[in-house]
């Protein structure tokens, strides 16, 4: 193969400072979308466990839409069709007036599909929690929030911290996907640096390793994070 | 005859024997020397560039570009005194015409290239085939009649191409404060322009009339100001290989001679209502070197 390598073309300017200005938006798209994410998961998640069928009801409505719709395609529908759907001005005031409007629907898109990853997470662990811990904190006297706040939501956090780390490291992943509405992040950059500079191979090389790097980075953090939440006597504890 | 006689004998013979072989090897090398072991040549193309490249009703690929490399393919197929040349097609994109190209998966990409010499550094060109460059694609009722008129507007261009490159250089250079939309590609950049997302879409002239012939109402839309860049379209090979090189200069030099490429100018040209230009003309006999 008479591939002309040049792994200086990654350190040469203007094409570090674009990896760097990627990296940034990659960052910054994951922990607004995940914030987004964590925060409606729950909402969504407990609602699928209340005695309310109509909240039930609810909360799979919303995971079953979110989930059974490619990522890509509901980037593209907030982006590109939900302003044609809204009253004239209000869709011209999301296609112009709203600030960083790529970077925006992005983030709120990235993280509404992740809410329904997160709320299934967050029932299965109140679930795992299990029925009991409920009645009898309802028995003591407890009102259905407090048992929530005091004991089911705790516990289900505690033991879902794997599978929320899970999730963290997709949404780290799936913002990639904000290149297709014109987010500059990460991958975006790198195929630029390919284009300019026909390095393909360097430049997909830097950005993946920056990727794992950054997951590895992720999952080290939360493992401690775990062995520190751990709860003596659950499940989770019995797999150490 | 004394045992010197034979050895100098043997040795004359071997190094004539060497000689012939080499003479009849050294005539093809790097990508010939691969059409010719495989019996296959492989063209590289874009599956969204009409009418350059893209995809016919049948699923072939067909097109400007197409037509001059399956001339490329024959004239391989004539000097390698082959009796079957069969000819494959590989689409590729922006992020994989390098990598394919240069480990042989294809042996020439026809797209709609610019020759650069930053791209130089990593693959080779052929002689130009086609001239354009960047104009702006707005809507007619706009007003906007040249980049000056796109202060503090919002302008789109597709992520990677040197289309980005010139409006992100102008944009500074003329101090207009555009806001650039990195579309992904040419159908997201009009779908950008059709919803009033952009007030104007920047990328190659020819394209951009291209994008107007299909849409549903091409006579709302306009292709308008100077041209902004100077953009040379070539077909891509290999570097270091200029018995290939060579083959494909000459192709393109008697389809400019012989008047043939007007003919296919017109066939996909006209699709997209642009009559072929004096300039144009111009350019391209300047490139019929002699035989």
């Amino acid at each position: 193969m008479r591939y002309n390598w040049n792994w200086s073309v990654l350190f040469a300017d203007p094409y570090l400072g674009w990896l760097l200005s990627g990296l940034g938006w990659t960052v910054l798209v994951s922990a607004a979308a995940w914030i987004i994410g964590l925060a409606l998961g729950s909402v969504i998640g407990v609602m699928r466990t209340l005695p309310s069928p109509i909240a039930r009801a609810i909360g799979a409505t919303y995971v079953e839409i979110f989930r059974n719709i490619p990522l890509l395609v509901q980037i593209f529908l907030f982006y590109f069709v939900l302003p044609e759907l809204l009253p004239r001005e209000m869709g011209r005031w999301l296609k112009r007036d709203l600030p960083h409007p790529e970077f925006t629907m992005a983030v709120i898109s990235l993280g509404l599909y992740t809410a329904c990853r997160v709320a299934e997470q967050v029932r299965a662990g109140i679930n795992t929690a299990g029925r009991g811990q409920a009645s009898a904190g309802l028995a003591t006297g407890l009102t259905l929030a407090q048992v929530y706040r005091f004991i089911l939501l705790p516990l289900a956090y505690r033991l879902t911290i794997p599978a929320l780390t899970n999730e963290f490291l997709n949404v780290f992943k799936n913002s990639s996907l904000a290149l297709t509405i014109g987010v500059l992040e990460l991958t975006a950059r790198a195929r630029a640096v390919a284009d300019y500079t026909y390095q393909s191979i360097e430049a997909f090389a830097a950005a993946s390793l920056i990727y794992a790097s950054i997951s590895f980075l992720i999952a080290f953090l939360m493992r401690r994070v775990e062995r520190r939440a751990r709860l003596a006597g659950t499940l989770a504890a019995g797999t150490h | 005859m004394t045992k010197t006689a034979i050895v100098a004998g043997a040795i004359l013979g071997a190094a004539f024997a060497l000689t012939l072989g080499s003479a009849s090897a050294q005539e093809f090398y790097g990508a010939l020397k691969k059409i010719k072991d495989s019996g296959t040549i492989i063209i590289g193309h874009n599956e969204d560039s009409p009418p350059f490249a893209s995809f016919g009703a049948d699923g072939k690929p067909l097109g400007y570009s197409i037509d001059i490399c399956n001339k490329i393919a024959a004239a391989a197929k004539a000097e390698l005194k082959l009796d079957n040349l069969t000819i494959k097609y590989q689409a590729v994109n922006g992020q994989t015409r390098t990598p394919l190209l240069v480990n042989g998966t294809v042996d020439l990409v026809c797209a709609t290239t610019t020759n650069t010499f930053s791209r130089q550094k990593q693959v080779d060109f052929l002689n130009t085939m086609f001239v354009t460059g960047n104009r702006l694609l707005v809507k007619k009722n706009s007003g906007i009649k040249e980049i000056e008129d796109l202060k503090g507007k919002v302008v789109s261009a597709n992520q990677g191409t040197t289309n980005e490159k010139v409006l992100n250089e102008l944009n500074q250079k003329l101090n207009l404060g555009i806001k650039v939309l990195s579309t992904k590609d040419q159908p997201q950049g009009w779908i950008a322009l059709e919803t009033d997302r952009t007030d104007a879409h920047m990328t190659d002239e020819v394209v951009e009339y291209g994008l107007i012939a299909k849409a549903k109402n091409p006579d709302q839309y306009a292709v308008v100001g100077r041209l902004l860049s100077f953009d040379p379209y070539a077909v891509v090979i290999r570097r270091d290989d200029s018995a290939f090189r060579s083959l494909g200069n000459r192709v393109l030099a008697d389809l400019y001679r012989s008047g043939e490429w007007e003919q296919i100018y017109t066939k996909w040209m006209s699709t997209i209502g642009q009559p072929l230009s004096p300039e144009l003309k111009l350019l391209m006999s300047m490139q019929n070197y002699p035989d």
